[in-house]
């Protein structure tokens, strides 16, 4: 029972802030400052998602997760397609898992 | 371009995100059981919840013993960075029915909101139309409840090598929708490079999940004063 109410609980509390601005952001009318803070949130939270997250996958291996970061950086240099890249630094890690740590 | 391949066109955006999920969502399902989850409860879980980070602390705590307020708590300070998330997902979807939005707001998640604003190469229009936007949650979304439901099933069949690559696998999604725009843009990759450096220091005094949201708001407002007026 107390599984239950916890998968609810968690359910309604993950929906809220998800749920929000699509409720709120049409009824206001923003200035212009807030559509440029809005236009730079994407880069703003992926900076923030990466680093350190990435050096963080194993904790006690921070190169591990420093190795995969960096071959998804150099194969997006190249403007490969997103899988590719993902498919790169995916390799990359399951190998040196393999071979070095 | 009609509906049909719109959908069509937001199932393969999406495919990379669901490849990633499925292997996380089977060691999610193979911790859930071991936690005293059923199946059914662990897969319910991922159907309602569809929430990566949250639903492993969730489990954890559990398993830790801790209490049903504590966990939901935890939880919903953890996913406070998606009211952010939306902010800039719902943007792009100023022009959908109300029910539209509601609908899918459900499936912002860290990953579906990354392509979801980065991801186009081009502002293609059909990039902003409910079928694009649903074909590509919903493809996301059932890599993570079908991963869920597999692991559930056969506890622990997935080597820890596996989940640690599709995990940075995962970083990789984000660094490879970031770095092109980024090298466009000085002051989009300023704005990047700020928040990393904002979310280290931020780390060290604020719980993690409280330092990605503080450094977001942060970081993006520094876009107040780069960016010229949008067109």
């Amino acid at each position: 029972m107390t599984v239950l109410i916890v998968i609810l609980g968690m359910a309604v509390v993950t929906y809220l802030p998800r749920v929000l601005p699509a409720l709120f952001l049409d009824r206001f009318k923003f200035p212009a400052w807030f559509q440029k803070w809005l236009q730079s949130i994407p880069y703003a939270a992926l900076g923030a998602l990466i680093f350190p997250g990435v050096l963080l996958v194993e904790k006690d291996q921070p190169l591990l997760g420093l190795m995969g970061g960096i071959t998804a950086f150099l194969l997006s240099l190249l403007n490969l397609h997103i899988t590719l890249v993902m498919a790169g630094s995916i390799l990359v890690v399951y190998l040196l898992q393999l071979v070095i740590f | 371009m009609s509906r049909s391949s719109n959908i069509l066109s937001g199932v393969q955006s999406g495919l990379p995100i669901a490849l990633g999920y499925f292997p996380i969502a089977i060691a999610f399902g193979a911790l859930a059981v071991q936690a005293q989850l059923s199946w059914l409860e662990a897969t319910l879980m991922s159907l309602i919840v569809f929430a990566g980070a949250s639903q492993f602390v969730g489990v954890s705590m559990l398993l830790a013993g801790a209490g049903a307020v504590q966990i939901i708590t935890a939880t919903f300070f953890l996913n406070m960075r998606h009211l952010i998330m939306s902010l800039a997902v719902n943007d792009q979807m100023r022009h959908f029915s109300q029910g539209s939005k509601n609908l899918l707001s459900f499936f912002i998640t860290d990953e579906t909101f990354a392509l979801l604003t980065l991801g186009a190469k081009t502002p293609q229009m059909e990039k902003r139309t409910p079928a694009y936007m649903a074909g590509l949650m919903v493809t996301a979304y059932l890599g993570w409840v079908s991963g869920t439901a597999v692991g559930g099933l056969g506890a622990g069949m997935i080597p820890a090598e596996i989940t640690t690559a599709m995990t940075v696998g995962l970083y990789g999604l984000f660094i490879g929708l970031l770095v092109p725009p980024a090298r466009k843009s000085l002051s989009f990759g300023g704005i990047a490079l700020l928040s990393m450096a904002l979310n280290w220091f931020l780390r060290l005094i604020l719980d993690p999940g409280w330092a990605i949201v503080l450094a977001t708001i942060l970081a993006a407002s520094l876009g107040i004063f780069l960016i010229k007026e949008q067109s």
